[in-house]
C-alpha cells in the first residue's frame, strides 16, 4: 500500500467511524504530514490530529484507527528486555511460571517508575508470550483479556506502595491511585497492542470494523459497559454547561426599551434612534417532575438522565424526583441533602429505599401518583417521564397518564429503546406516545438535544 | 517563522513555556501552513498563555480579541468615529462641496481600528489572539470566517483590505459551546489538556522561585490524583502554582495531611468537591 493510498484509507476509516472529515481538512492533513518528519510517529499523529479531530471526544476513534493504519512496528517489533535487575518487592501471582513472573517483575518496576516506554513494551512482550491462543484455521487468536488476566497487574501495587514506603497516609494515597491509573494505562496498551496484530493479520479494514468503539456522545445507554458509564459521567459537567449556556442565549432578546442603551446606539446614526435596544426578557423557568424508573433494565439509563438534570437544576425552577419500580417513591430529598447526585443514589441505597418485588408496574405508578403526589403537578410543571415503557402485560392504565399530562404544562417521555421496539413485546409505547411526546433517547447526543429544548 | 517542532519547542521554552511535542508540532504546523489554530481544553491549562508565549518567542506584537456574548463588527473589526467626522462637517461650514466631504469623512483620519483590522494592516509580524470566542455570538463566528480565510476584510466607502503579512492566529475555546464546523475546518486544532505530573513539576520549577525538587514532586502527586477523581472542577495549572506559592509563603515545608486540609481551598473551589477530596483522600476534615 503506498502511502497515498494508506492516507486515502485512513480517512475513509475516520468517516466511516463516524468523524466528519471533510475532504478540505483530508487536504491540510496530507500538507500537514508531509511538513513534519514522516519518521517520527508521533509527529505524523500530531499532524492528522490537528488537521481532522476537531472534537476531543473523538480523539480516542482516531488514535486507535491511528494505531492500526499507521502501526508502531511490525511483528515483535525491536522489543528488548531491560538488563538491569528489578529493586521491588513483587507481591501476588503464586505459582506462575517463570517467564510469567520476570514479567511481573519487570512490570512492577515499570508501574513504580511510571515509564511509559518500558510499559509500552512490557504490553507488547506480554501480548506475545501469553496473548496468544491456539485458533482455528491455522491462525493464533489473540486475545488481551488472558494476558492481563495471567500477570495479574493488581495484585502489584501491595509491593510497589511497600517498596515505595510512603512517609504517612497522604503520600500512600495518592501513591496508590497513581499506580491504579498506570496499571489502566497498562491495560490499555495491552488491547492496543492486540488489535495491532490483528490489523497485521488481517488488514486494517477488518480490525476497525471489529475494534472501534463509537465516540462516547453515540454510545448507547442500554449496552453501555462500565468504562463507557463512567466516560460518560465524566462527560455531564461539560455537556451541562454546554447546555446551560445554550438555554440561556436563546431565551428572547427583546424585553422592555433599554432607553440608555437606545440613546447611546443612536450616536452612530446622528440621534436617529434607527435601531432601538431592549432588556432581555425575564427568563421563564418550568417547574420539573421527574418520574424514573429505576428497574435493573433502564437503570444506567435513569441514573444518567437524573445526574444531567440535577446538573441543569439551576435552569428549572425546581425539580421533584420520584423513583419507581411498582410504586412511585418520592427521592427529592435524597438530591436536595447530598450536593451530588452520586451520593444522593449511595444515601437512597443504604437507607433502604427499596422496592418490592415483581416487575416493574407503570399502571400502578401513575394511579398512584395520581392519587396521592396530584398536587406534584400543576399547570406550570413539565412531566419527564424516563423508562422503557414495558408494562410486563399488565393493564396500561392509559387514563391515568391521560389526566396526568392534562394536568402539566407539558409532559415528556424519554424511551432509551430504539423506535421500531416500541410496541414489540409487553412494550406499551406505541399507546404511552399517543398521549404524551415519546423521544427516543439511545445516546447523549439525543439527550441533550432533547433537555435543550425543554428549558 | 519556524524551522522544525524542536526549534519551536527550545524558543517558547527560552520564553518561559514549557510545552510538550503535540504543542510545539501543533504550533510549527500552524505556522508553517498559515493556518489559525484552535485551542480547546479545560480553564486553567494555559490555552491564553500560549499565544503570549508564541508572540514573545518570535518578537512579534500581540494582539488580542476578548471575545463576550453581544460582541460585534463595531467592536472587533473597525468602527467610524461619528463625533468626529461630525465635527469635520461643521467646521468645513457650507463652504465644501458634498464631495469633498464626503471623500474626506470615509479616510483613515476618522476610521476607528479594532483588533481584527489593526491585526491586518499591521506590517511588522504579528500575533492574533482571540479569546474565548466560544463566548462570542454565533454571528461574529461569520466574520471571523471571512477574516480567517482570506485574511482581508472589505470596508465599504474605502474598498478591501488585504494583509501584507498574514498574522499568526490563535483562538482560544472553553468548549461551553461547539463552534461551528466551518470555523473548525479553516483551522487546525490543539486540544490542551491537564499536564502529566512531571511536566507540571518542571512548570512549578520554573514559576515559583525558591521550591525545591521534593516538594514540587509531592505537590504535582496531590493534584494528579485530585484531577482524577470526579470533579466539578479540576485544579488547574494556575491553581498548582498559587498552592506551591501558598505553602511556600506558609513556610511549609512539606506536604503533609495538614497542610493539604488546611489549604485545599487554593486548589478546590467547591464545597462539595472539597467533601469529595477529603473523603477521598482520607483527610482529617481540618478548618
Amino acid at each position: 500500500m503506498s502511502i497515498v493510498d494508506r492516507h486515502v484509507a485512513f480517512l475513509g476509516a475516520l468517516r466511516s467511524a463516524g468523524l466528519p472529515v471533510s475532504l478540505a481538512e483530508g487536504l491540510d492533513a496530507a500538507r500537514a504530514a508531509t511538513a513534519v518528519d514522516l519518521g517520527d510517529r508521533d509527529a505524523v499523529r500530531t499532524a492528522y490530529a490537528a488537521t481532522v479531530v476537531k472534537r476531543q471526544a473523538h480523539r480516542p476513534v482516531f488514535d486507535t484507527l491511528f494505531d492500526l493504519w499507521f502501526p508502531s512496528t511490525l511483528g515483535e517489533g525491536s522489543a528488548t528486555t531491560g538488563g538491569e535487575r528489578p529493586n521491588v518487592e513483587v507481591t501476588g501471582g503464586r505459582g506462575s511460571t517463570p517467564e510469567v513472573a520476570a514479567l511481573r517483575a519487570e512490570l512492577a518496576q515499570a508501574l513504580l517508575d511510571g515509564d511509559p516506554a518500558a510499559l509500552r513494551r512490557l504490553a507488547r512482550a506480554a501480548m506475545n508470550g501469553l496473548g496468544r491462543l491456539p485458533g482455528g484455521g491455522g491462525g493464533a487468536v489473540w486475545s488481551p483479556r488472558t494476558a492481563l488476566d495471567t500477570l495479574n497487574a493488581s495484585t502489584l501495587t501491595a509491593g510497589i506502595i511497600r517498596t515505595a514506603a510512603p512517609e504517612d497516609a497522604l503520600a500512600e494515597q495518592v501513591l496508590r491511585r497513581s499506580v491504579r491509573d498506570r496499571i489502566s494505562a497498562f491495560e490499555r496498551l495491552v488491547h492496543d497492542d492486540a488489535r495491532r496484530r490483528v490489523a497485521e493479520e488481517r488488514g486494517p479494514e477488518d480490525a476497525a470494523r471489529h475494534t472501534v468503539r463509537p465516540p462516547v456522545d453515540q454510545v448507547d445507554f442500554l449496552s453501555a459497559s462500565t468504562a463507557d458509564l463512567s466516560a460518560l459521567r465524566r462527560e455531564v459537567y461539560p455537556l451541562s454547561r454546554r447546555l446551560a449556556t445554550r438555554m440561556s442565549r436563546r431565551r428572547g432578546r427583546r424585553g422592555a426599551l433599554d432607553f440608555r442603551r437606545t440613546i447611546r446606539a443612536s450616536l452612530s446614526t446622528g440621534g436617529v434612534p434607527v435601531d432601538t435596544r431592549h432588556r432581555p426578557r425575564r427568563p421563564h423557568k418550568p417547574e420539573l417532575v421527574v418520574l424514573c424508573d429505576i428497574s435493573s433494565s433502564v437503570s444506567s439509563f435513569a441514573r444518567f438522565t437524573l445526574l444531567l438534570v440535577y446538573a441543569l437544576a439551576s435552569q428549572f425552577a425546581k425539580v421533584r424526583t420520584f423513583a419507581f419500580v411498582d410504586r412511585p417513591i418520592e427521592v427529592t430529598d435524597y438530591f436536595a441533602r447530598a450536593g451530588d447526585v452520586r451520593d444522593a443514589f449511595t444515601a437512597m441505597e443504604a437507607d433502604g429505599v427499596r422496592f418490592a418485588g415483581g416487575g416493574t408496574n407503570y399502571g400502578r405508578v401513575f394511579t398512584e401518583l395520581l392519587d396521592h403526589h396530584s398536587d406534584a403537578i400543576t399547570s406550570n410543571t413539565a412531566l419527564l417521564v424516563l423508562g422503557d415503557a414495558r408494562v410486563n402485560y399488565l393493564s396500561p392504565e392509559r387514563e391515568a397518564l391521560t389526566r396526568l399530562a392534562e394536568k402539566a404544562r407539558h409532559a415528556y417521555w424519554l424511551n432509551p429503546e430504539p423506535t421500531d421496539r416500541w410496541g414489540s413485546g409487553d412494550s406499551a409505547a406505541h399507546f404511552y406516545a399517543e398521549i404524551v411526546d415519546m423521544f427516543e433517547c439511545r445516546n447523549l447526543v439525543q439527550l441533550s438535544r432533547f433537555v435543550e429544548q425543554l428549558a | 517563522m519556524f524551522e522544525s517542532p524542536a526549534q519551536v519547542g527550545e524558543r517558547l521554552d527560552a520564553v518561559g513555556y514549557l510545552a510538550d511535542s503535540s504543542i510545539t508540532t501543533t504550533v510549527f504546523l500552524a505556522a508553517t501552513l498559515g493556518k489559525p489554530l484552535l485551542v480547546e481544553g479545560p480553564a486553567g491549562v494555559g490555552k491564553t498563555e500560549l499565544a503570549k508565549a508564541v508572540a514573545a518567542a518570535t518578537d512579534a506584537g500581540l494582539i488580542r480579541l476578548q471575545c463576550y456574548e453581544g460582541l460585534d463588527e463595531a467592536r472587533a473589526l473597525y468602527e467610524w468615529n461619528y463625533s468626529k467626522q461630525l465635527l469635520r462637517i461643521q467646521a468645513a461650514g457650507d463652504s465644501a462641496t458634498w464631495e469633498r466631504t464626503h471623500d474626506d469623512i470615509f479616510t483613515d483620519e476618522f476610521l476607528l481600528e479594532r483588533p481584527l483590522l489593526a491585526a491586518i494592516r499591521r506590517n511588522e509580524p504579528t500575533v492574533l489572539l482571540i479569546d474565548e470566542t466560544d463566548k462570542a455570538d454565533v454571528e461574529i463566528e461569520g466574520l471571523l470566517l471571512e477574516v480567517l480565510s482570506d485574511f482581508q476584510v472589505t470596508i465599504p466607502e474605502m474598498g478591501t483590505i488585504a494583509a501584507t503579512r498574514r498574522p499568526f492566529v490563535v483562538l482560544t475555546s472553553n468548549a461551553t459551546r461547539e463552534l461551528s464546523e466551518a470555523l473548525k475546518r479553516r483551522c487546525l486544532y490543539l486540544h490542551l489538556d491537564y499536564p502529566t505530573p512531571a511536566r507540571e513539576r518542571d512548570i512549578v520549577l520554573a514559576t515559583v522561585p525558591g521550591i525545591d525538587a521534593a516538594l514540587a514532586e509531592k505537590l504535582v502527586g496531590v493534584v494528579a490524583s485530585l484531577r482524577g477523581m470526579d470533579l466539578k472542577k479540576s485544579p488547574s495549572i494556575a491553581e498548582t502554582v498559587d498552592w506551591a506559592r501558598t505553602l511556600i509563603a506558609l513556610g511549609l515545608s512539606t506536604v503533609d495531611e495538614n497542610a493539604v486540609s488546611s489549604t485545599l481551598g487554593v486548589l478546590l473551589k467547591h464545597a462539595s468537591d472539597h467533601e469529595r477530596a477529603i473523603k477521598e483522600l482520607r483527610l482529617l476534615a481540618g478548618g
